[in-house]
Protein backbone atom coordinates (compact mmCIF):
# COMPACT_ATOMS: atom_id res chain seq x y z
CA UNK A 1 0.00 0.00 0.00
CA UNK A 2 1.11 3.59 -1.16
CA UNK A 3 1.94 6.30 1.57
CA UNK A 4 -1.13 8.19 -0.09
CA UNK A 5 -3.45 6.36 1.95
CA UNK A 6 -2.56 7.99 4.89
CA UNK A 7 -2.94 11.68 3.48
CA UNK A 8 -6.43 11.35 4.18
CA UNK A 9 -6.57 10.65 8.03
CA UNK A 10 -3.66 12.88 8.74
CA UNK A 11 -4.95 16.00 7.32
CA UNK A 12 -7.75 16.43 9.00
CA UNK A 13 -5.28 17.65 12.04
CA UNK A 14 -4.44 20.47 9.74
CA UNK A 15 -7.26 21.39 7.57
CA UNK A 16 -9.56 21.37 10.38
CA UNK A 17 -8.03 24.62 12.51
CA UNK A 18 -7.38 26.11 9.38
CA UNK A 19 -11.37 25.70 8.23
CA UNK A 20 -11.74 27.49 12.33
CA UNK A 21 -9.63 30.23 11.49
CA UNK A 22 -10.56 30.66 8.30
CA UNK A 23 -14.21 30.45 8.83
CA UNK A 24 -14.28 33.68 11.70
CA UNK A 25 -13.26 35.96 8.71
CA UNK A 26 -15.75 34.83 6.18
CA UNK A 27 -19.61 36.51 6.01
CA UNK A 28 -21.69 33.62 8.40
CA UNK A 29 -23.20 32.38 4.68
CA UNK A 30 -20.15 31.50 3.41
CA UNK A 31 -18.43 30.19 6.67
CA UNK A 32 -21.14 28.24 6.87
CA UNK A 33 -20.95 26.33 3.48
CA UNK A 34 -17.14 26.23 3.09
CA UNK A 35 -17.38 24.48 6.97
CA UNK A 36 -19.52 21.82 6.20
CA UNK A 37 -17.93 20.99 2.82
CA UNK A 38 -14.91 20.98 4.40
CA UNK A 39 -16.82 18.60 6.78
CA UNK A 40 -17.74 16.24 4.33
CA UNK A 41 -15.06 16.14 2.07
CA UNK A 42 -12.79 15.47 4.91
CA UNK A 43 -15.02 12.50 6.24
CA UNK A 44 -15.77 11.31 2.71
CA UNK A 45 -11.81 10.55 2.07
CA UNK A 46 -10.76 9.28 5.16
CA UNK A 47 -13.76 6.51 5.11
CA UNK A 48 -12.26 5.94 1.74
CA UNK A 49 -8.89 5.45 3.50
CA UNK A 50 -10.12 3.53 5.86
CA UNK A 51 -11.77 1.31 3.14
CA UNK A 52 -8.73 0.93 1.22
CA UNK A 53 -6.72 0.08 3.85
CA UNK A 54 -9.01 -3.08 5.18
CA UNK A 55 -10.05 -3.84 1.65
CA UNK A 56 -5.48 -4.45 1.09
CA UNK A 57 -6.05 -7.08 4.25
CA UNK A 58 -8.81 -8.83 3.04
CA UNK A 59 -7.05 -9.71 -0.26
CA UNK A 60 -4.65 -11.64 1.78
CA UNK A 61 -7.59 -13.78 4.21
CA UNK A 62 -6.89 -16.88 1.42
CA UNK A 63 -10.25 -17.46 0.54
CA UNK A 64 -10.71 -13.93 -0.77
CA UNK A 65 -7.44 -14.42 -2.32
CA UNK A 66 -8.02 -17.80 -4.11
CA UNK A 67 -11.53 -16.28 -5.65
CA UNK A 68 -9.82 -13.39 -7.38
CA UNK A 69 -7.23 -15.78 -8.28
CA UNK A 70 -4.39 -13.29 -6.61
CA UNK A 71 -1.09 -14.93 -5.62
CA UNK A 72 -0.73 -14.47 -1.69
CA UNK A 73 2.97 -14.72 -1.97
CA UNK A 74 3.49 -11.99 -4.20
CA UNK A 75 1.10 -9.75 -1.83
CA UNK A 76 3.18 -11.05 1.19
CA UNK A 77 6.08 -9.60 -0.34
CA UNK A 78 4.95 -6.70 -1.91
CA UNK A 79 3.89 -5.21 1.35
CA UNK A 80 4.27 -7.30 4.40
CA UNK A 81 2.38 -4.93 7.08
CA UNK A 82 -0.98 -4.91 5.42
CA UNK A 83 -2.62 -7.35 7.68
CA UNK A 84 -2.24 -5.67 11.39
CA UNK A 85 -3.08 -2.58 9.76
CA UNK A 86 -6.11 -3.85 7.63
CA UNK A 87 -7.81 -5.39 11.14
CA UNK A 88 -6.78 -1.98 12.87
CA UNK A 89 -8.85 -0.17 9.82
CA UNK A 90 -11.64 -2.58 9.97
CA UNK A 91 -11.85 -1.63 13.76
CA UNK A 92 -11.99 1.90 12.74
CA UNK A 93 -14.24 1.35 10.33
CA UNK A 94 -16.81 -0.63 12.39
CA UNK A 95 -16.61 2.11 15.20
CA UNK A 96 -16.94 5.08 12.83
CA UNK A 97 -20.36 2.66 11.27
CA UNK A 98 -21.31 2.19 15.19
CA UNK A 99 -20.95 6.23 15.41
CA UNK A 100 -23.32 6.97 12.46
CA UNK A 101 -25.90 4.37 13.30
CA UNK A 102 -25.89 6.09 17.02
CA UNK A 103 -26.19 9.17 15.56
CA UNK A 104 -29.03 8.56 13.26
CA UNK A 105 -31.18 6.76 15.76
CA UNK A 106 -30.86 10.13 18.39
CA UNK A 107 -31.85 12.37 15.40
CA UNK A 108 -34.86 10.64 14.70
CA UNK A 109 -35.70 9.76 18.25
CA UNK A 110 -35.29 13.61 18.99
CA UNK A 111 -37.04 14.86 15.79
CA UNK A 112 -39.86 12.27 16.45
CA UNK A 113 -40.47 13.77 20.17
CA UNK A 114 -40.10 16.95 18.84
CA UNK A 115 -42.46 16.64 16.25
CA UNK A 116 -45.19 14.93 19.07
CA UNK A 117 -44.59 18.16 20.84
CA UNK A 118 -45.56 20.43 18.09
CA UNK A 119 -48.26 18.73 16.84
CA UNK A 120 -49.16 18.35 20.45
CA UNK A 121 -49.43 22.47 20.78
CA UNK A 122 -51.74 25.05 19.67
CA UNK A 123 -50.46 27.15 16.60
CA UNK A 124 -50.88 27.81 13.24
CA UNK A 125 -50.78 24.39 11.38
CA UNK A 126 -48.60 26.13 8.44
CA UNK A 127 -45.33 27.90 10.70
CA UNK A 128 -45.80 28.33 14.51
CA UNK A 129 -46.05 26.18 17.43
CA UNK A 130 -46.22 27.65 20.96
CA UNK A 131 -45.78 25.22 24.01
CA UNK A 132 -47.31 26.32 27.15
CA UNK A 133 -44.38 26.73 28.78
CA UNK A 134 -42.68 29.04 31.25
CA UNK A 135 -38.85 28.71 30.49
CA UNK A 136 -37.97 30.33 27.45
CA UNK A 137 -36.77 28.21 24.52
CA UNK A 138 -37.33 28.47 20.21
CA UNK A 139 -36.29 26.57 17.71
CA UNK A 140 -36.60 25.57 14.04
CA UNK A 141 -38.13 21.76 14.02
CA UNK A 142 -37.46 20.52 9.90
CA UNK A 143 -39.82 19.15 8.38
CA UNK A 144 -42.58 19.47 5.14
CA UNK A 145 -43.40 22.04 6.12
CA UNK A 146 -41.14 23.31 8.96
CA UNK A 147 -42.54 24.40 11.92
CA UNK A 148 -41.13 27.28 14.39
CA UNK A 149 -41.61 25.84 17.69
CA UNK A 150 -41.33 28.75 20.50
CA UNK A 151 -42.63 28.44 24.42
CA UNK A 152 -45.12 30.92 25.56
CA UNK A 153 -42.25 31.94 28.47
CA UNK A 154 -40.04 33.14 25.02
CA UNK A 155 -42.87 35.19 23.76
CA UNK A 156 -43.53 36.78 26.90
CA UNK A 157 -39.78 37.73 27.51
CA UNK A 158 -39.34 39.83 23.79
CA UNK A 159 -41.25 43.07 23.19
CA UNK A 160 -43.40 43.03 19.98
CA UNK A 161 -40.36 43.70 17.47
CA UNK A 162 -38.10 41.49 18.93
CA UNK A 163 -40.92 39.00 18.66
CA UNK A 164 -40.86 39.66 15.15
CA UNK A 165 -37.03 39.36 14.98
CA UNK A 166 -37.27 35.68 16.66
CA UNK A 167 -39.68 34.67 13.94
CA UNK A 168 -37.90 36.12 10.89
CA UNK A 169 -35.03 33.93 12.55
CA UNK A 170 -36.12 30.80 12.43
CA UNK A 171 -38.04 31.48 9.21
CA UNK A 172 -34.42 32.05 7.93
CA UNK A 173 -33.41 28.59 9.42
CA UNK A 174 -36.29 26.70 7.51
CA UNK A 175 -36.14 28.63 4.71
CA UNK A 176 -32.02 27.63 4.30
CA UNK A 177 -32.27 24.37 5.25
CA UNK A 178 -29.95 24.68 8.09
CA UNK A 179 -30.47 21.56 9.89
CA UNK A 180 -28.98 19.73 6.53
CA UNK A 181 -25.80 21.65 7.32
CA UNK A 182 -25.91 20.45 11.40
CA UNK A 183 -26.34 16.80 10.20
CA UNK A 184 -23.77 17.04 7.40
CA UNK A 185 -21.57 18.06 10.00
CA UNK A 186 -22.63 15.70 12.81
CA UNK A 187 -22.26 12.46 10.57
CA UNK A 188 -19.26 14.03 9.26
CA UNK A 189 -17.53 13.45 12.48
CA UNK A 190 -18.47 10.27 13.24
CA UNK A 191 -15.51 9.33 10.46
CA UNK A 192 -12.82 11.57 11.96
CA UNK A 193 -12.06 12.69 15.37
CA UNK A 194 -11.08 15.67 14.48
CA UNK A 195 -13.73 16.87 12.08
CA UNK A 196 -15.90 16.97 15.64
CA UNK A 197 -14.14 20.52 16.24
CA UNK A 198 -16.17 21.61 13.26
CA UNK A 199 -19.61 21.29 14.96
CA UNK A 200 -19.33 24.16 17.07
CA UNK A 201 -18.32 26.83 14.59
CA UNK A 202 -20.78 25.55 12.08
CA UNK A 203 -23.73 25.78 14.17
CA UNK A 204 -22.43 29.65 15.28
CA UNK A 205 -22.22 30.70 11.80
CA UNK A 206 -25.59 29.58 10.88
CA UNK A 207 -27.01 31.19 13.79
CA UNK A 208 -25.22 34.72 12.53
CA UNK A 209 -26.48 33.63 9.04
CA UNK A 210 -30.25 33.80 10.40
CA UNK A 211 -29.81 36.57 12.52
CA UNK A 212 -28.71 38.68 9.27
CA UNK A 213 -31.47 37.52 7.85
CA UNK A 214 -33.60 38.63 10.56
CA UNK A 215 -31.88 42.06 10.74
CA UNK A 216 -32.83 42.65 7.27
CA UNK A 217 -36.52 41.68 7.80
CA UNK A 218 -37.28 43.72 10.76
CA UNK A 219 -34.86 46.51 9.33
CA UNK A 220 -32.99 46.86 11.82
CA UNK A 221 -29.50 45.05 13.36
CA UNK A 222 -30.09 46.68 17.19
CA UNK A 223 -33.32 45.02 17.87
CA UNK A 224 -32.67 41.88 16.22
CA UNK A 225 -29.56 42.33 19.14
CA UNK A 226 -31.79 43.09 21.32
CA UNK A 227 -33.68 39.58 20.73
CA UNK A 228 -31.44 37.22 20.83
CA UNK A 229 -29.92 39.23 23.99
CA UNK A 230 -33.34 39.02 26.22
CA UNK A 231 -33.91 35.79 24.64
CA UNK A 232 -30.81 34.25 25.76
CA UNK A 233 -31.30 35.66 29.44
CA UNK A 234 -34.89 34.52 29.63
CA UNK A 235 -33.51 31.22 28.83
CA UNK A 236 -30.45 31.23 31.30
CA UNK A 237 -30.94 28.68 34.40
CA UNK A 238 -31.25 30.62 37.10
CA UNK A 239 -27.75 29.86 38.76
CA UNK A 240 -26.12 30.58 42.44
CA UNK A 241 -24.08 34.15 42.69
CA UNK A 242 -21.26 33.17 40.73
CA UNK A 243 -18.75 33.74 44.06
CA UNK A 244 -15.52 33.18 41.76
CA UNK A 245 -15.88 34.87 38.24
CA UNK A 246 -12.33 36.64 36.89
CA UNK A 247 -12.46 40.44 37.31
CA UNK A 248 -12.07 40.33 33.29
CA UNK A 249 -13.53 37.49 30.67
CA UNK A 250 -11.04 37.00 28.40
CA UNK A 251 -12.43 37.48 25.19
CA UNK A 252 -11.85 33.61 24.27
CA UNK A 253 -14.16 32.44 26.76
CA UNK A 254 -17.02 35.15 25.70
CA UNK A 255 -19.88 32.69 24.46
CA UNK A 256 -21.36 32.27 21.05
CA UNK A 257 -24.44 34.42 22.09
CA UNK A 258 -22.46 37.46 23.30
CA UNK A 259 -20.26 37.29 19.99
CA UNK A 260 -23.63 37.58 18.30
CA UNK A 261 -24.73 40.34 19.65
CA UNK A 262 -22.04 42.09 19.19
CA UNK A 263 -21.58 40.94 15.62
CA UNK A 264 -25.10 42.34 15.20
CA UNK A 265 -24.19 45.48 17.11
CA UNK A 266 -20.92 46.54 15.43
CA UNK A 267 -20.53 45.12 12.17
CA UNK A 268 -18.07 44.87 9.69
CA UNK A 269 -14.79 44.98 11.89
CA UNK A 270 -11.51 45.08 9.38
CA UNK A 271 -10.91 41.75 7.08
CA UNK A 272 -7.01 40.71 7.57
CA UNK A 273 -7.27 40.12 3.81
CA UNK A 274 -3.77 38.87 3.50
CA UNK A 275 -3.77 36.57 6.28
CA UNK A 276 -7.41 35.39 5.29
CA UNK A 277 -5.48 34.34 1.73
CA UNK A 278 -3.52 32.35 2.87
CA UNK A 279 -4.98 30.08 5.29
CA UNK A 280 -7.55 30.13 2.28
CA UNK A 281 -5.07 28.80 0.52
CA UNK A 282 -3.57 26.17 2.64
CA UNK A 283 -7.06 24.65 3.15
CA UNK A 284 -7.70 24.42 -0.48
CA UNK A 285 -4.41 22.96 -0.72
CA UNK A 286 -5.40 20.35 1.96
CA UNK A 287 -8.85 19.41 0.12
CA UNK A 288 -7.52 18.44 -2.61
CA UNK A 289 -4.83 16.28 -0.99
CA UNK A 290 -6.89 15.05 0.95
CA UNK A 291 -9.33 13.74 -2.28
CA UNK A 292 -6.95 13.18 -4.94
CA UNK A 293 -4.76 11.35 -2.32
CA UNK A 294 -7.95 8.85 -1.61
CA UNK A 295 -8.45 8.94 -5.54
CA UNK A 296 -4.83 7.78 -5.82
CA UNK A 297 -4.70 4.80 -3.30
CA UNK A 298 -8.17 4.00 -4.83
CA UNK A 299 -6.10 3.52 -8.27
CA UNK A 300 -2.93 1.94 -6.53
CA UNK A 301 -5.15 -0.90 -5.18
CA UNK A 302 -6.60 -1.51 -8.37
CA UNK A 303 -2.80 -1.87 -9.54
CA UNK A 304 -2.32 -3.96 -6.83
CA UNK A 305 -5.18 -6.58 -7.32
CA UNK A 306 -4.11 -6.71 -11.01
CA UNK A 307 -0.26 -7.21 -10.39
CA UNK A 308 -1.28 -9.76 -7.98
CA UNK A 309 -3.74 -11.91 -10.37
CA UNK A 310 -0.82 -12.18 -13.36
CA UNK A 311 1.68 -12.83 -10.87
CA UNK A 312 -0.86 -15.95 -9.36
CA UNK A 313 -1.50 -16.54 -12.92
CA UNK A 314 2.02 -16.58 -14.19
CA UNK A 315 3.24 -19.75 -12.45
CA UNK A 316 0.56 -21.64 -13.96
CA UNK A 317 1.94 -20.73 -17.31
CA UNK A 318 5.58 -21.70 -16.51
CA UNK A 319 5.02 -24.85 -15.48
CA UNK B 1 -53.35 56.99 -4.50
CA UNK B 2 -49.91 56.78 -4.93
CA UNK B 3 -48.66 54.18 -1.78
CA UNK B 4 -45.08 53.15 -0.01
CA UNK B 5 -44.31 49.97 -1.27
CA UNK B 6 -44.63 48.14 1.78
CA UNK B 7 -43.52 44.70 1.51
CA UNK B 8 -46.58 41.90 1.16
CA UNK B 9 -45.73 39.92 3.78
CA UNK B 10 -47.27 36.63 3.37
CA UNK B 11 -50.39 35.36 5.48
CA UNK B 12 -48.56 32.80 7.35
CA UNK B 13 -46.59 34.85 8.33
CA UNK B 14 -49.40 37.23 10.12
CA UNK B 15 -51.13 34.86 11.61
CA UNK B 16 -48.17 33.56 13.37
CA UNK B 17 -47.23 37.11 14.06
CA UNK B 18 -50.81 37.58 15.49
CA UNK B 19 -50.95 34.39 17.44
CA UNK B 20 -47.38 34.74 19.40
CA UNK B 21 -48.45 37.90 20.36
CA UNK B 22 -51.84 36.87 22.14
CA UNK B 23 -49.63 34.87 23.56
CA UNK B 24 -47.22 37.26 24.73
CA UNK B 25 -49.84 39.20 26.48
CA UNK B 26 -51.01 36.89 28.52
CA UNK B 27 -54.72 38.47 28.87
CA UNK B 28 -57.56 38.94 26.17
CA UNK B 29 -56.98 41.17 23.29
CA UNK B 30 -59.60 43.06 21.27
CA UNK B 31 -58.46 43.32 17.85
CA UNK B 32 -57.92 46.80 17.76
CA UNK B 33 -55.22 45.78 20.84
CA UNK B 34 -53.52 42.94 18.32
CA UNK B 35 -53.70 45.84 16.09
CA UNK B 36 -51.04 47.74 18.57
CA UNK B 37 -49.32 44.33 19.55
CA UNK B 38 -47.78 43.63 16.20
CA UNK B 39 -45.25 45.58 13.85
CA UNK B 40 -46.13 47.15 10.55
CA UNK B 41 -49.34 48.91 9.97
CA UNK B 42 -51.84 46.16 9.29
CA UNK B 43 -55.03 47.54 8.76
CA UNK B 44 -57.88 47.02 11.19
CA UNK B 45 -59.98 44.82 9.16
CA UNK B 46 -56.55 42.88 8.37
CA UNK B 47 -55.95 42.14 11.87
CA UNK B 48 -59.84 41.17 12.08
CA UNK B 49 -59.75 38.72 9.19
CA UNK B 50 -56.59 36.77 10.80
CA UNK B 51 -58.25 36.60 13.92
CA UNK B 52 -61.33 35.63 12.74
CA UNK B 53 -59.29 32.45 10.59
CA UNK B 54 -57.89 31.90 13.90
CA UNK B 55 -60.96 31.28 15.69
CA UNK B 56 -62.29 29.32 12.43
CA UNK B 57 -59.17 26.85 13.05
CA UNK B 58 -59.60 26.28 16.99
CA UNK B 59 -56.52 28.45 17.40
CA UNK B 60 -57.56 31.13 19.70
CA UNK B 61 -60.80 31.80 21.59
CA UNK B 62 -62.95 34.54 21.54
CA UNK B 63 -65.25 36.39 23.90
CA UNK B 64 -67.70 38.89 23.72
CA UNK B 65 -66.31 42.21 25.85
CA UNK B 66 -69.12 44.80 25.17
CA UNK B 67 -69.35 45.13 21.62
CA UNK B 68 -66.18 43.80 20.66
CA UNK B 69 -64.68 40.07 20.14
CA UNK B 70 -61.51 39.57 22.89
CA UNK B 71 -59.25 36.87 22.10
CA UNK B 72 -56.90 33.84 23.63
CA UNK B 73 -54.83 31.38 22.67
CA UNK B 74 -56.61 27.81 22.89
CA UNK B 75 -54.63 25.69 25.11
CA UNK B 76 -54.39 22.40 24.80
CA UNK B 77 -54.40 20.37 28.01
CA UNK B 78 -52.33 17.72 26.71
CA UNK B 79 -49.33 19.67 25.69
CA UNK B 80 -48.27 21.47 28.67
CA UNK B 81 -47.34 17.89 29.97
CA UNK B 82 -45.59 16.73 26.43
CA UNK B 83 -43.89 20.41 26.91
CA UNK B 84 -42.09 19.03 30.43
CA UNK B 85 -41.15 15.67 29.51
CA UNK B 86 -39.76 16.48 26.69
CA UNK B 87 -37.74 18.69 28.39
CA UNK B 88 -36.86 16.63 30.87
CA UNK B 89 -35.56 14.13 27.59
CA UNK B 90 -33.79 16.43 26.15
CA UNK B 91 -32.16 17.96 29.17
CA UNK B 92 -30.58 14.48 29.50
CA UNK B 93 -29.10 14.69 26.33
CA UNK B 94 -24.96 15.47 27.12
CA UNK B 95 -25.04 18.11 24.06
CA UNK B 96 -28.70 18.77 22.75
CA UNK B 97 -28.27 21.64 20.11
CA UNK B 98 -27.12 18.68 17.47
CA UNK B 99 -30.66 18.37 15.39
CA UNK B 100 -32.76 21.43 16.10
CA UNK B 101 -31.16 25.00 15.98
CA UNK B 102 -32.38 26.56 18.63
CA UNK B 103 -32.37 30.46 19.33
CA UNK B 104 -30.58 30.80 21.91
CA UNK B 105 -27.21 28.44 23.35
CA UNK B 106 -26.69 28.31 27.26
CA UNK B 107 -24.67 30.80 28.97
CA UNK B 108 -21.95 31.22 31.26
CA UNK B 109 -21.82 33.45 34.41
CA UNK B 110 -19.71 35.98 31.96
CA UNK B 111 -21.97 35.32 29.09
CA UNK B 112 -24.86 36.78 31.32
CA UNK B 113 -23.01 39.99 32.81
CA UNK B 114 -21.87 40.67 29.33
CA UNK B 115 -25.46 40.78 27.85
CA UNK B 116 -26.93 42.15 30.74
CA UNK B 117 -24.17 45.28 29.95
CA UNK B 118 -25.46 45.50 26.32
CA UNK B 119 -28.54 45.49 27.14
CA UNK B 120 -28.21 48.32 29.82
CA UNK B 121 -26.63 50.23 26.79
CA UNK B 122 -28.11 50.10 23.58
CA UNK B 123 -25.48 52.02 21.52
CA UNK B 124 -23.46 48.99 22.21
CA UNK B 125 -19.75 49.41 23.42
CA UNK B 126 -17.00 47.85 22.22
CA UNK B 127 -17.06 45.12 25.45
CA UNK B 128 -16.69 41.48 23.30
Amino acid sequence: MIVAVWAPLLLPLLAVPAARLLAGWLPPRTAAWMLAGTAVLLAGAATASLGLLATAGLLRLPAVAALGHLSLPWLDRISPSAGPLAAAAALALGSVAALLLRSATRHRRELSSARDLAHSASGTPDGLAVLPDDRADAYALPGRPGRIVVTAGMLRALGTEERCALLAHERAHLGARHHLFLAAAEYAAAAHPALRLLRAPLSYHLERWADEAAAAAVGSRAVTARAVARAALAAAAPRPAPGHRPGLAPAAHTGPVPRRVAALLSPGPAQPSGRRTVVALLLTACLCTSAGTALDATSDLHQTVESAQSAGAAPAHSR
Amino acid sequence: MPELPVPRRPSGELEAEVLAALWAAGRPLTPQDVQQAVTGDLARTTVATILGRLHEKGTVLRTRVGRAYAYTPAVQDTAGLAARRMRTELDREPDRSTVLARFVSDLSADDERLLRELLADPAGEETA
